[in-house]
This record gives structure tokens, sequence and C-alpha cells, in this order.
């Protein structure tokens, strides 16, 4: 009835589950409580909840990255504890079992549910806005994408508290992954939580690339698109590309685990080396997904707070195409120490050093933005400018790496994973902090505190090169990744190092919630309010609208005459647009996306713990559901002119407002 | 007003034109047949003559039964089947061509 | 997973009117997954062309394959394809009954493919040649066990629209775009068959 659930499988012996435990209680029963006691449970459903609209669900995207950030960042800290105690006579404190969980918990739940639901969230924001859209090209799909998302998220965090999770790294390779050395269900766990969040993830792809595509403002042509929108096209197609690739390598080793098929096993003609070639197909563009949006993001920032267009727009979008095929052909070295002969090792290692080419242009695109413009140091900027930096570091140790003989010396070492948190942390998390800085104004209305946005960034950029250099210099010294204990005298001041590192990221941690509830709390002073909508003198078409936007966007739809058409705009005087208002198509909010994921969460546990019914109920459900969903007509609505008329009015109003004030 | 097109309209196919597409897809699929059941061919050439006849299939289906062609309104669709049909290569070619390279180097097969 | 974009185009739909000629986000969209499908079976074809001589002491295609099967199994699908495309010139018509019609020849000639395969994979696995046997016969089942997935989700699809076309829906630009979105699956995964029979059965016995 229950397959392998029983009562044993709560870990009750294990002290810091049961204090997490208790404490995601008492926090989850906080929220629940005080939704309930504002009387907010009606308004949150019919307005977030069941929402389609793509800004509210970049909000809940957004939501979600910082919770996982908080879940994945306690993994870190913990681990680097764990390594500053347990030298020579002292276990540390986590036991392998649960050590080898952590590690696997961190890179999975930083990867798919911080970066991904990050970057879908700041996709979701920003490319209608864009492009001139007043959606996405299939709303319901993109609310359903983000219940995805959200199942999978859910399924890895209740694996800490009832079973386990995976203890063979965040991309569980087989043979350890498979029935034979990890019985349990923690790796099942795994492939769950990321398939069904990979279906999301690629719906999202399939929905944006169609956004992008059939949606953009009349007169925007290819070489119109704003740079944000480039390599939010560029990151569609390698979803589209590399997704697939992923599904069917998990779907491979579950068919293993579950059907005692020989994929990836050591006997019966199994091949483990394919797994690893078949994942990194996947994992390799992964990678360029999460920071090609990041680039985006460094792009829009400095050209607007340069007060110059960007440095060699066409070179920036044909170095954001040409990395993103060559992300397609270069997936052998993350194993080049697999057996393959110098002809693959030296192909694949030739076009990795390719890579650095066209990276390197837009770090020279960059910094002639930034030249001779007027830089005006908001937070934004700092984040920019600590990336340049960062990330410069990170791709050279990269390249240091893709020298197949220098890889062999240095794979999986911590060498390696100091250069990926460069690339990662450096690229990726500072491009979305200053994107989420940058666009939070026009989500919300008000801007975010700038203090302590700049305290926040200086503990994370110092707190990263504490963290991770020592990691530099442990990886030469022959200390492997993974490691629970040690007995060489010569690795501890470092890894002291690294946790007083780790404590600088926590305190930045602390200061960018700070930073959001000091934001909040003055939220209405007129200098932190967006009444223009333009808070920044931005030069793309999202900041030619209120801040936040009606759930239209657009009351006209803009005609586009060139690259920035905007900031144009704004120099020849505040255009007046003269065209007649018109009711706007607009589709309905559905519960529909959180029933279907409702079912995946039914599905996925199910599966876990073999409780066969209660898949196949999850897997009916969803089917009913999406055969319901198909044959409800009653999916749209038009706004009446009278309510745009209405909105425009308040609209102009403020920006009278703001107009006087000054 | 749909009448006009629905028998001349080049992005649904005609009767006609499914008939040609039939027609082309069964000989082919019987050349596929027969150049295996025969044993014609020696079994390299075989192979060969199957990815051939596979691939002209496939075209012949694109064009007469998915009406793939190369007008304005469908140049997207092309070049993402174009696209997608990069990757495949890519990714067959890429894992058959490292995992041979394995195989041989580590003496596994 | 989901097949159907059900939300109509918004931004521009007021400018494109109702003309039933021009190609809708919906059906382009579904095109985009199609193209996911295409790299998803390519996947399993690269996992299977490199297992294809694992047999691991087991049997080979050669001692496995029935190709009398497997030509009935093309020809079914074959047929299938062009009754589809006879339905979708029915529909552009606006001939709702001849859609029907068509549409059910089609969900037979469908049905019977599945269940040929079925019999093909119960026998196999009833000699004890079953996907646990060799590394060659897990790919082998997955492979074509996928495209026989594929071809049961359009089954189900197909009676879906039969029932919802006999409601209400009737021949809306709704219904015509699910029709054609059906119509791009159905003959993606005759494509998809054209590898399967080539690369699997007919190599396979070589």
């Amino acid at each position: 009835m229950l397959g392998k659930l029983s009562l044993s499988a709560i870990p009750f012996d294990v002290p810091i589950l049961v204090g997490t435990f208790l404490g995601v209680v008492v926090i989850g029963l906080a929220v629940l409580g005080a939704v309930t006691y504002f009387g907010k449970w009606g308004y949150l459903w019919r307005e977030w909840l069941t929402t389609v609209d793509h800004k509210r669900l970049a909000v809940m995207y957004i939501i979600l990255a910082i919770v996982m950030l908080f879940r994945g960042f306690a993994d870190a800290i913990m681990m680097r504890t764990q390594l500053a105690l347990a030298y020579a006579g002292n276990p540390g404190y986590l036991p392998p079992h649960h050590y080898d969980q952590v590690f696997s918990a961190h890179g999975t739940i930083m990867i798919f549910f911080m970066a991904m639901a990050f970057m879908t969230g700041l996709l979701n924001l920003v490319v209608p806005l864009q492009i001139g859209a007043r959606d996405v090209a299939f709303p319901f799909l993109n609310s359903l994408s983000f219940y995805m998302t959200l199942v999978g998220a859910l399924l890895i965090n209740i694996s800490l508290f009832i079973g386990e999770f995976a203890q063979c790294g965040w991309l569980v390779y087989p043979p350890l992954s498979e029935m034979q050395f990890s019985p349990g269900v923690g790796v099942d766990y795994y492939i769950w939580a990321v398939q069904i969040s990979g279906v999301g993830t690629l719906l999202t792809g399939v929905n944006f690339f169609t956004t992008i595509v059939k949606m953009r403002a009349p007169g925007m042509g290819w070489m119109q698109m704003p740079v944000f929108t480039w390599t939010a096209f560029c990151t569609t197609v390698l979803i589209m590309a590399s997704f697939p690739v992923l599904t069917v390598t998990l779907a491979l080793l579950s068919l293993d685990r579950y059907l005692g098929m020989h994929f990836f096993t050591n006997d019966a003609g199994g091949n483990v080396m394919l797994y690893l070639s078949m994942i990194w197909t996947w994992g390799h563009p992964e990678v360029y997904i999460l920071v090609i949006p990041a680039f985006g993001v460094f792009s829009e920032v400095t050209s607007t707070f340069s007060r110059k267009p960007l440095f060699g727009y066409n070179t920036m979008v044909y170095a954001t195409c040409s990395i993103m095929v060559l992300s397609f052909v270069v997936w052998v070295h993350h194993f080049f120490t697999m057996g393959a002969g110098a002809n693959v090792n030296t192909f694949f290692g030739i076009m990795t050093m390719v890579i650095a080419v066209p990276t390197g242009v837009k770090i020279f695109n960059w910094l002639f933005t930034m030249y001779k413009g007027r830089v005006e140091f908001t937070a934004p900027m700092y984040w920019t400018i600590g990336f340049m930096i960062t990330f410069s570091i990170g791709g050279m140790t990269g390249v240091m790496m893709a020298m197949p003989a220098a890889d062999w010396i240095l794979h999986n070492s911590l060498f390696l994973i100091a250069h990926f948190h460069n690339v990662i942390i450096g690229g990726v998390y500072f491009g979305y902090i200053a994107g989420m800085g940058f666009w939070f104004p026009k989500a919300f209305g008000f801007k975010l505190n700038e203090a302590w946005g700049k305290r926040a960034f200086w503990c994370w950029f110092v707190g990263f090169y504490l963290a991770f250099v020592p990691l530099y210099v442990l990886g030469l010294e022959g200390m492997t990744r993974r490691m629970n204990h040690y007995d060489n005298p010569d690795w501890r001041p470092w890894l002291l190092i690294a946790e007083a590192g780790a404590i600088v990221i926590a305190l930045g941690i602390v200061c960018q919630l700070t930073q959001l509830y000091v934001s909040i709390r003055d939220r209405n002073l007129p200098e932190n309010l967006d009444l223009t909508g333009d808070p920044w003198g931005g030069r793309t078409l999202e900041w030619s609208i209120s801040s936040p936007p009606p759930a239209y966007n657009f009351a006209v739809i803009p005609d586009i005459h060139g690259l920035d058409t905007f900031h144009t705009e704004k120099q020849l005087g505040r255009r007046a647009h003269n065209k007649p208002l018109a009711p706007i198509h607009m589709p309905k909010n559905t519960a529909a996306g959180a029933i279907i994921g409702a079912f995946s969460f039914i599905l996925g546990f199910g599966a876990v713990w073999y409780i066969w019914w209660m898949a196949g109920l999850g897997l009916i459900g969803i089917a009913v559901t999406m055969i319901m969903r198909s044959a409800n007509r009653d999916v749209d609505y038009y706004v009446p002119v009278s309510e745009i008329e209405h909105n425009e009015e308040v609209y102009s109003r403020r920006i009278a407002a703001a107009q006087a004030a000054e | 007003m749909a009448q006009a097109h629905t028998t001349h309209d080049g992005s649904h196919g005609s009767y006609q034109s499914y008939i040609i597409g039939f027609v082309l897809a069964v000989v082919l699929t019987v050349a596929s047949f027969a150049a295996v059941m025969t044993h014609a061919l020696a079994p390299g050439m075989a192979l060969a003559a199957l990815g051939v006849l596979a691939v002209v299939q496939i075209v012949v289906h694109l064009v007469f039964f998915l009406h793939l062609n190369t007008s304005n309104e469908q140049s997207w669709n092309l070049m993402c089947f174009i696209f997608a049909a990069a990757s495949v290569i890519i990714i067959v070619g890429g894992t058959l061509f490292i995992m041979h390279d394995t195989a041989i180097n580590m003496m596994s097969r | 997973m989901a097949h159907e974009a059900t939300m109509s185009p918004l931004a521009h739909a007021d400018d494109h009117g109702h003309d039933h000629h021009h190609e809708t986000p919906n059906v382009f969209g579904f095109w985009l997954y199609l193209m996911t499908d295409c790299i998803l079976f390519g996947s399993i074809f690269a996992a299977f062309a490199v297992l294809r001589n694992q047999f691991a002491g087991g049997p080979s295609g050669k001692e496995l394959f029935d190709l009398t099967n497997v030509g009935i199994e093309t020809a079914i699908l074959l047929f299938s394809s062009i009754t589809y495309g006879f339905a979708s010139l029915s529909a552009l018509a606006k001939n709702k009954t001849m859609v029907l019609v068509w549409l059910a020849i089609t969900f037979v000639l469908g049905l019977s493919f599945v269940g040929l395969e079925v019999s093909e994979f119960s026998h196999m696995i009833a000699e004890g040649n079953g996907p646990d046997r060799s590394a060659f016969l897990s790919a082998f089942f997955t492979l074509v066990g996928t495209h026989g997935l594929h071809v049961t989700c359009g089954l189900i699809w197909m009676a879906v629209l039969m029932v919802q076309m006999m409601g209400p829906q009737d021949l809306s630009q709704r219904m015509m775009d699910k029709l054609t979105c059906l119509s791009l699956f159905w003959h993606f995964l005759d494509i998809v068959w054209i590898c399967v029979f080539s690369f699997v059965y007919l190599a396979g016995v070589m």
C-alpha cells in the first residue's frame, strides 16, 4: 500500500535534520498563519497562484530562487564547516552518509532550482516588456512551467525529511547511482525532481522562443532587438536543443533502476561512460543557458549606467550566437580523463579554447561601453564591475583546464571547484543580482536600497575571493573534491580561510535580506518611488510604461524604428501616442497549472517510493486535467477601453507629479 | 473563402500530393527492405543504401506530409528543423566518435 | 508532456484576423516541441548505436527480428499517414463527417500498429529476451517502446479531438489548429519510424 515508505524513513536520529524540520515547520506555520490572519487566501489564489501574467510568474520564480539560495547556501556552509573541523583526529560533525547528501543537494539545488529559477524569472519579467508584447505566446504553459519547477524544488526538499537524498554528486554518475550501489530512494528523488522541473524548463524554452520570434512589436527587426532579449533567445535555443538529452539520460538511468535494464550497469554490456557523454551533452550547454542571460543583464546595465549606447551591438550579438553554437561541441572537456584518445581530447580541447574568443569580445565591449561614459556607480553597476574582474579570472582558469594535459592533473580537484564557482558566482549570480536590482522598480514600483545593496556586493565580492582562491591552491596541492576528512596539515590553513570566506558570504546574504526589508519599509519615500516608470533613464521599451505595468503591459503596441527607439524618442521629446485605444484581448487566470503541478507531485512522490497506485493517480490526474483544459473555451477576455483610459490617466498624473517634484 | 484553397494551397497539400508522397514512400520502403532481404548487396553497401534511402524518404515525408517548404511563411519552421537536424547529427555523431575512440583506446570492446 | 498550447496568440491576434491559412503561434510552438522531440529521439538513437552490439551472450537482432512483422507495421503506419492527410483535407473543406470517418480509420490503423508492437514485445519477453537481458535489448525496447508510447499518446489525443469535434467545438479555428498539430505529430512519428525500421530492424539483421 505504501511501497517502500515506512516510519523508519523519517530521520528522527539526525539532530540537524530534526532541528531543520522544526525550523521549517515554525516558519511555514508563521507564513500560513499570517496569510490566514490577514485574510489573504482568496487574494493569493486569485491574483497570484492562478495567474498567467508573466510579470507575476517572474516574481514567484525569483522568490523560489531566493528560498532555494538559502537552502543551497546552508548546504555550502555546512560543507565548509565540516572541512574546517575534520582534520586528523577530528571526524567533524557530518558523517559521510550525510555529508555526501549535502554536497549532492548543494549542486542540484543551486543549478536547477536557484540559478534556473532565477534565470527563468528574469526572462519572464523582461522579455515580453522589451519586445513590446502583452504576454508570452502561451501564458497557460508559462504558469505550468512554473509549477513544474516548484514541484521539483518541493520534491528535493522533502527528501530532507522523508527518506534521503542522492549521495553520488549533483549529476549522479553511475555505476554509483545504480540500484546495486544506491538501493535507497535518494537517486529516485533526484531523478523525479530534475525530470519534472526539466519538463517545465523545456516548455519555457518553447514558449519564449515562440514569443521572441512571433510577437515582437511592429518594426522591431532582429538587429533592433535589445541585447537582453537576444541573450534570452540564444538561451531558449540552447534549452530546446539540450534539455531533451537530459530527459533521455535520466530516463535511461531510471529504466536501469526501476526495470533492471542495462544501459549504464557494470554487467550485461552496459556502458558507464555513455552516461558521462550523454549527461554532459546537456550539461555543457546548461552552463551557457545560465550565463548567457547574465551577459544580457550586464549589457543593459552597463549601457544604461554609462549613459551610452552599448559599444559594438553587432559584435555582441554575433559573439552571443557563436557562444551558443560552440557550447554544443565542447562537452568532452568535462571528462578528458575518461579514457578517450588524443583525437577526441584534442578536438574538444581546441573547441573549448575557441569559446574564450567571443567571450573576450564581450568583455571588451563592456569595457569600451564604460570608456568615456558618465558611469553612475549604482549597486547593479558594482555587481557588473565585480563580474568583469571575477569572470575574467574564472575564464582564464577555464582555458587552463581546457588543455587536456593540464586537466589530467586538475580533474576533480578543488581547482575545478574553484573554477566553476568563479564563473557561476562571478558570472551567473552577480549577473542575476544586478538584474534584480535593475528591474526591481519595474516589477514593484520602488527602488531597492542602494547602501545595503553595495554592502551586500562587498561582502559577496570579498567573501568569494576568501572562499575560493584557497580552493585553487588546495587543488594544485592535490586535494580532491567531495572529501569528508583529511590528514594533510598543509591544507588546513587554506580550508580555515575558505570557511572565513563562506562566513563573509553569509554576511552578504544577510545584507541582501536587510536590503529587501529596508526597501519595502521605505518604499513610499519620494526618492525610492518610481513614478515615471523610467527610474534609471533606460533605453529599452520596458521603461516606456508605468511601474508596475498594467496586466496588458502596453495600452498601445509601440512602433519601433531602430535600436533603442524609446531612448531616441526621449531625446526628441516624449511621444504622445495618437493611436486610438482598442479593447485588449487577454488570457484569463487558470488553476489548471497548479492542478497539473499537484498531480505531478503525486506522480513523483509515488514513483520515488514505489507507491504505484499513487503514481498512477498522478499520471491520470495530469492527463484528465489537460484534456479538460483543452475543452475549456472560456479562456480569454477583453480589457474594456474605459479601464485602459483610466490606467493611462493615473499614469500621466504620476508622471506629472514626478515632474513637479523635480 | 476556404473553398478556393482546399485543393491548390501548397502549404496544406492536396489529394494528389498525398498520393504522390505515399507512392514514393512505398517505393523507398520496399527498396530498403529489398536491399537487406535479398542479400544482393554486401553488408557495408547495404548499410550505406539504407542510410541514403532513409534520408530520401525523410525528405519525401517532410515535403509531402509535413508540407515543409521554402516559402516565406515556413521559413522559421524550416530553419528550426535544420537546426534540430544539425543538433541530432552533433549528438549522434559526437557520441559515436567519443565512445568509439574511447573503446579503441581502452581496448574495452 | 503538454502537447497542446491551448492559449490563443495575444498581441497580434487582432491584426491577423481569423485568416484560416495563416499559421498561428500555436502551430509554430508545437512545431518547436516536435523539434525537441526530434532531439529526444536522436539521443535515444545515439544510445542504441553505442550499445547495438552488446548482446552479453543473449540473442542478437538477427535471431530476434521478424521482418515480415516489421513490414506489416511499416505498411500500417504509411497507410495511417495518408488517411490522416485525407482527414486534414476534409477539415479544410469543412466536411466534418468525412474528417471523423478518416480520423476513425487512422485511429484503427494506429491501434493495430500498437497492438502488433505489444504482441512482438510480449513474445520476446515471454521467451526470456526482455529488456533486462542485455544492453542491446535495453536499448531496443527503450527506442522502439518510446516510439510506441508516442503513437499511443497520439491515439489518445485523436480520440479526444474526435469527441470534442462531435461536441460544440466544431471546426473552429482552434480545432483546426489542434488538427494541424496532431497531423504534424502523426507524420513526425512516421519519420521516426523510418529511422527505426532502417537502423534498428533492417541494419540489425544484416
